[in-house]
């Protein structure tokens, strides 16, 4: 017993158990961050990601502004909310970062990918995965006669479902370029 | 009017126009064409220290002292990682720092050049920003920069890494009020719906404590005023994390000591048990927090804080106001003004009597001995004869940091400098030098273990060439002492590599320095070796011989709850289970 009298070893919880009343549950989200174009800007961006081991499930970034130097950076995460939050303030603190902002709460969004996906084969699987494009709205960007290159764009998921349909046709390579998304309306 | 100078001469121009007195810098190929520079003009005094870590330190020491930033001047490549500790320390402390380091010329980056590292992706984790400049027609701008980045917001370290080519090459240069303004612009006033809610939490709470931290220290001298004017004016009681101490007085009638893991009894318990918890400028560290699931369960938390990111990061908070102290409480003290506000002072009553009862436990009460020097008793002494002085403390890492934090008193802000968040031994003797190099006449002392002095004690030799008479109070222990306790505490009392073979003869090396090295190991001489060791005009190392096996109490043992305090050897034994021993 210490001068307290408590028990010894009463403990049974970690100093560092972060339990939280936003919940445990975990939740995805995309976040929109607009930053200066600068040099290592992508490179601190994925270093704030390791370094406090936050999930990236996507991640896209180009420049959308020449004159002002600014780019914009989509990345698609997985946390509790209260990590999300935290993800959210440790981006809005960085030095080069100018607005960040959370599609998944802040309104309807539209998300879209794209993907590039080489099929080959001859015959019945040939025609089948033609079909399947069509009714994806995929298109031909590259064909011989063993092989195509679909190119799609759609959600995440209309992405993944045509690349199932793929694998029994013949598919070789994905190439995706993740997810790109914008708030809908004014 | 375009003004065309080389590289260098813009660094050295720009640093003079940001008000630059002070550059702690070792030089090397890298930096040569700066070093040259500095040396052509009178108005920044060039400081060189002895290893870069050092220069980090010093630089840290001189802006926690000032409150104006630290500027280091080091070379590439290793100069460069030499001073990534430096750096580290100040990130987790939010100490404003400058390291400028100079790089391989542009066309050869990339290809393992002599003294080439790839220093902005070394450092991109341990700065607040930093920036590889390509361009000398950018450098000036860049610095200037720099200095807004370190010191708006949370303050921080920031690196520029400039290539030799871009040093030589001829560039304009823009003056400070000519620079491009930043975006980045933290936000400095608080929400005022918030603060209102923080006012009226005020007026209803019975149980209440002001848990301040290091943001009051950086927000300047005009938050510590205000902090002081919200206590007068509520009567509420104050604790401090480690980095807060001595913005609210130690002499202050409401001041409870420190709080935390090693903090007091009457701090923690007040913060286990309180009804309202206003946080201004404090973080929530693990140290502070001990078990988070048993934190200050029944409080209503108001959290002042100019981070966004450290609200809600470890504690849920039910108000928080991102904003700078200083304006915060501006707007606190107004309303509160404004609306005639009173306390409860009935619950107040009742509340000031149990932390009387808490206080009545005697938390930092020890066992004193005629036959040894207590280290707790060394700094007693220490306190008493230094008392009514201009002094500033610094400190190493271990045991004795925490009795010093415990035992002395500090009674403004900026007089206590030590590492916490990152807890680097070797901090505190370069620390001493840069504080003495920015405050000449004072009594500068670094409170040191003997194994965290010997990481930098090359040092003293900076401190001989500048006579900065720095006083090295050294509480030898012959221990890693703090390793000792934790290996006494939850490894069976196997004292692994824990104790400090092989000192040198501490006296013998002042001697080789060529300042005064004392030795005290008797209680009943310790006063005068004291007192001789303050009225030595230099620089003084002092081995304090103190008992080995002293362990630092109170204290929340890890995984445990504020209220799961131990007060003393007899209550160590078993007190942290297997899920506590796997923290830090
Ligand atoms: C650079 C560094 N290495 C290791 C540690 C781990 N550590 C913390 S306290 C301590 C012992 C310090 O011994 P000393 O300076 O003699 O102080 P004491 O605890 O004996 O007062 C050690 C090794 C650290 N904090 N910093
Ligand atoms: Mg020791």
């Amino acid at each position: 017993m210490n001068a307290l009298h408590l028990k010894k070893g009463s403990s049974k919880h970690s100093a560092y158990d972060l339990k939280n009343p936003l919940g445990d549950h975990l939740e995805t989200h995309t976040l929109t961050v607009l930053v200066d174009n600068e040099a290592g800007v992508l490179a601190r961006v994925i270093g704030l990601f390791s370094g406090r081991g936050y999930n990236i499930d996507s991640l896209t970034v180009a420049e959308v502004d020449h004159e002002g130097h600014l780019s914009r950076i989509t990345v698609v995460t997985t946390g509790t909310p209260a990590v999300i939050e935290q993800i959210k303030a440790q981006l809005g603190r960085m030095v080069p970062v100018h607005s960040v902002h959370d599609l998944t709460v802040e309104g309807a969004s539209v998300e879209r990918e794209l993907a590039l996906v080489k099929v080959t084969g001859t015959g019945e699987k040939r025609v089948e995965a033609m079909r399947t494009s069509e009714v994806f709205r995929a298109a031909v960007v590259d064909s011989t006669l063993e092989s195509f290159v679909f190119e799609i764009t759609g959600t995440p998921e209309k992405i993944d479902a045509f690349v199932r349909l793929m694998v029994p046709l013949g598919l070789e390579e994905v190439a995706r370029t993740g997810i790109a998304a914008i708030s809908r309306g004014t | 009017m375009a003004r065309i100078m080389t590289g260098a001469q813009i660094v050295v121009q720009a640093l003079k126009d940001q008000g630059v007195d002070t550059v702690f810098g070792y030089p090397g190929g890298a930096v040569l064409p700066i070093y040259d520079e500095v040396f052509q003009q009178n108005d920044i005094r060039h400081v060189l220290v002895r290893h870069e870590q050092g220069a980090t330190h010093a630089a840290e020491g001189y802006a926690r002292s000032t409150g104006k930033p630290g500027v280091v001047l080091v070379t590439s490549g290793p100069g460069a990682t030499n001073a990534v500790t430096g750096m580290t320390d100040a990130l987790m402390d939010s100490i404003p720092i400058i390291v400028l380091t100079g790089q391989v010329p542009t066309f050869m980056i990339g290809n393992d050049a002599f003294q080439e590292a790839d220093t902005v992706g070394i450092t991109r984790p341990c700065t607040k920003h930093n920036w590889l400049v390509k361009d000398t027609d950018r450098l000036a701008d860049t610095i200037h920069q720099a200095f807004h980045v370190a010191t708006s917001g949370r303050p921080g370290p920031v690196l520029i890494d400039i290539p030799k080519d871009v040093q030589f090459a001829d560039g304009e240069y823009v003056a400070p009020e000519k620079a491009r303004t930043s975006h980045y612009q933290p936000r400095v006033k608080g929400d005022i719906d918030l603060i209102t809610l923080a006012v009226e939490a005020i007026e209803r709470a019975e149980r209440p404590i002001i848990y301040s931290g290091g943001g009051v220290v950086n927000s300047g001298d005009r938050a510590s005023q205000l902090l002081r004017e919200l206590v007068a004016a509520t009567n509420f009681p104050i604790t401090s994390t480690l980095m807060g101490l001595g913005c609210y007085p130690a002499s202050g009638k409401n001041w409870m000591g420190m709080l935390g893991m090693h903090g007091t009894y009457e701090a923690n318990m007040a913060m286990h048990g309180c009804d309202l918890m206003l946080c201004i400028g404090a973080r929530f560290d693990d140290r502070i927090t001990g078990r988070v699931d048993a934190f200050s369960p029944d409080s209503f938390k108001v959290h002042i804080d100019i981070d966004p990111s450290s609200i809600n990061k470890n504690i849920h908070v039910d108000v928080p106001v991102i904003g700078d102290v200083g304006h915060v409480l501006e707007d606190v003290l107004a309303l509160w003004k404004e609306r005639g506000s009173k306390t409860s002072a009935g619950g107040l009553d009742a509340w000031w009597r149990q932390i009387d009862a808490w206080k009545d436990v005697k938390s930092l009460a020890y066992r004193n001995s005629e036959k040894v020097i207590k280290p707790q008793y060394a700094l007693e002494r220490l306190e008493a004869l230094t008392k009514g002085r201009d002094r500033y403390i610094t400190t190493e890492v271990g045991q004795h940091q925490m009795w010093a934090a415990q035992y002395l008193g500090f009674e403004e802000p900026n007089r206590w400098m030590t590492s916490g968040g990152l807890g680097t031994m070797g901090y505190g003797l370069p620390a001493s030098v840069g504080v003495q190099i920015a405050h000449p006449d004072a009594l500068v002392i670094n409170v040191a273990g003997e194994a965290s002095w010997l990481m930098n004690m090359q040092e003293m030799g900076t401190a001989m060439q500048y006579r900065a008479p720095v006083k090295q109070f050294i509480l030898n222990n012959e221990r890693l002492g703090m390793v000792r306790q934790w290996q006494e505490l939850l490894h069976g009392e196997r004292y692994s590599s824990s104790w400090s073979e092989s000192l040198p003869d501490f006296v013998k090396l002042a001697e080789a320095f060529g300042c005064k090295g004392i030795i005290c190991k008797d209680p009943a001489d310790l006063d005068d070796a004291i007192q001789e060791m303050l009225d030595y005009d230099g620089p003084v190392i002092f081995d304090c011989l103190v008992e080995k096996h002293e362990n630092c109490f109170p204290m929340i043992p890890s995984g445990k709850a504020h209220n799961e305090m131990l007060l003393s050897d007899a209550a160590m034994s078993d007190a942290i289970d297997a899920e506590g021993a796997v923290l830090v």
